[in-house]
């Protein structure tokens, strides 16, 4: 089942397609991998996706029946769709703890005016801290975590959000490798409770092991596409990124 | 002790205006210089009131801060399509109109002569022409004031306008609406600043546009800047210091003919020496 379909998706920058009239399909409950060479669109893909990024044309489709022209990033989570982003974005002048309540708590302006978080939002975060190992930390200012820990509380404010997609860019980019064990194991635990996730991945090793599915983008591009396995031997793909 | 009483009741009157600001500077992130316009917006209704019509203090209080809701919503829907360096200049403009209304409008604000004999409030048989029962009326809306701010910043509504602050896109791909948040705080706080304002133009009993220019706005800034972004008890203890200052000037031997002139260098030394070495203030949580 699709639940995430783009169909001739473009975007331009100063006259440069940086994606263009791209038509994908990623299925629910898999793993997709997006993968390419620098400059070829994959984060602007996920910019498109997330509504960071107004597309110029095309359309995206969600569950298979919602056409959005147009999405706006406070509209993203309605679709059940949240992210990371390739530079780490956090709330660096608030705690740990408050990087993920403020995700989980009340999004009406005025019902929030009387809210303060729950026992049910603290355990929300407690959770998902937990999962990361920051749970010690979640008194600290986000500012002062290492680049690491950074990376692994952005994971945790995506996981804090129940969604049903989640789009990762290069979520394992300068990490230890204990760090990298945690990150996989997540996205593995998300596709067995039949969450989405798609992923922007330098490593193809990680490619290899993670994905159900990827593609290849090249110049805005479609290049390639399918299992990794018979795609990563394709001979376009090694010329265009692999260069071997 | 009369004066000692004047001071304290400009204290309450700019720890109002301090706190108030900081909720939309030192929380939500969004650099207004236009809080002066709200101050006199309150100061004006009030005025106004009191002195062509009937109404009292509480009933003019009460109009002050619904004409302030309505033109800081206005001022707040516009001010929304601009972000960092361009929404402070978009205030300084708002600051500017305003301004010009209060000086320009002369059949309603009587222009550069000022709205003379505003009379103080009366409640209960309680006269407070008297400055000791005033300070007590003005440290009450101070005391509400306050605690209304605490509880804006402790609530969810409160995390989120933080989160603004460090990152709108980053908080808006989570589902929040951000233009909502920092457009009701902006209202929020003219309300506050209306009351200010309304408390001013009752105590003084004289108010004309020169307590609502630009510069207004900048000391204002200067409270919280110097007591801490993102604290409210640093807005009280930045409305302290500057408050204070002409005092500390006065005792260090300047004559009051240069006094005012001393205050202004003073202002920007200390904003200079601030951002130079503490640049979240005194016990402030932001860095601007």
């Amino acid at each position: 089942m699709k639940i995430i379909e783009t169909k001739n998706l473009a975007k331009r920058f100063n006259g440069v397609h940086a994606v263009d009239r791209l038509s994908i399909e990623v299925e629910k409950g898999q793993i997709t991998g997006i993968i390419g060479p620098n400059g070829s669109g994959k984060t602007t893909l996920i910019n498109l996706l997330s509504g960071v990024l107004e597309m110029d044309s095309g359309e995206i489709i969600v569950d298979g029946a919602k056409k959005i022209t147009r999405i706006l990033p406070h509209q993203v989570s309605f679709y059940g769709i949240t992210r990371t982003f390739q530079n780490v974005r956090l709330f660096e002048q608030m705690t740990v703890l408050d990087n993920i309540l403020v995700v989980v708590t009340e999004r009406n302006v005025f019902s929030s005016l009387f809210e303060k978080h729950t026992e049910y939002h603290h355990k929300i975060a407690e959770e998902v801290l937990q999962k990361v190992g920051l749970w010690e930390k979640k008194n600290q200012l986000a500012v002062n975590l290492s680049y690491g820990q950074r990376k692994l509380l952005e994971i945790a404010r995506t996981l804090a959000m129940r969604a049903e997609v989640y789009l990762f860019d290069e979520p394992f980019a300068g990490l230890f490798p204990e760090m990298r064990k945690i990150v996989s194991s997540i996205i593995q635990g998300l596709r067995q409770k039949n969450k989405t996730v798609v992923l922007i991945e330098h490593d193809i090793g990680l490619i290899r092991e993670l994905c159900d599915h990827i593609f290849v983008m090249d110049e805005g591009k479609l290049l390639a596409e399918g299992k990794p396995e018979s795609v990563l031997k394709k001979r376009e793909v090694i010329e265009a990124y692999l260069g071997e | 002790m009369e004066y000692l009483i004047h001071l304290a009741i400009l204290f309450a009157i700019y720890a109002i205006l301090g706190v108030s600001l900081n909720l939309v500077v030192g929380y939500a992130g969004l650099l207004s210089v236009t809080h002066a316009a709200f101050y006199g917006v309150g100061a004006y209704t009030t005025a106004i009131f009191l002195t062509k019509s009937g109404v009292g203090f509480f009933s003019s209080l009460i109009l002050g801060i619904a004409i302030a809701v309505a033109v800081s919503f206005l001022i707040g829907v516009v001010l929304s399509k601009f972000k960092g360096d361009y929404y402070a200049l978009g205030t300084f403009g708002f600051n500017a109109i305003i301004f010009a209304v209060f000086l320009n409008w002369q059949n309603l604000t009587n222009g550069s002569l000022g709205v003379p004999g505003i009379s103080r409030p009366e409640l209960f048989g309680i006269n407070f022409a008297n400055n000791f029962n005033f300070l007590i009326l003005a440290l009450i809306f101070f005391v509400l004031v306050y605690f209304a701010s605490r509880f804006i910043v402790n609530s969810s509504f409160g995390r989120v306008l933080k989160a603004i602050r460090e990152d709108e896109t980053a908080i808006a791909v989570f589902g929040y609406k951000t233009l909502s948040f920092k457009l009701v705080v902006f209202i929020i706080s003219a309300a506050m600043a209306a009351v200010a304002g309304s408390l001013f133009a009752s105590y003084i009993t004289f108010i004309d546009p020169s307590s609502f220019q630009l510069t207004e706005s900048m000391f204002i800034l200067a409270i919280i800047i110097l007591g801490g972004l993102g604290n409210l008890r640093g807005s009280i203890l930045g409305a302290l210091f500057l408050i204070l200052l002409p005092e500390i000037l006065r005792f260090v031997g300047f004559s009051s003919d240069i006094d005012a002139q001393m205050r202004q260098v003073v202002y920007g030394i200390i904003l200079i020496l601030l951002m130079l070495y503490r640049p979240q203030g005194l016990i402030g949580e932001y860095k601007l």
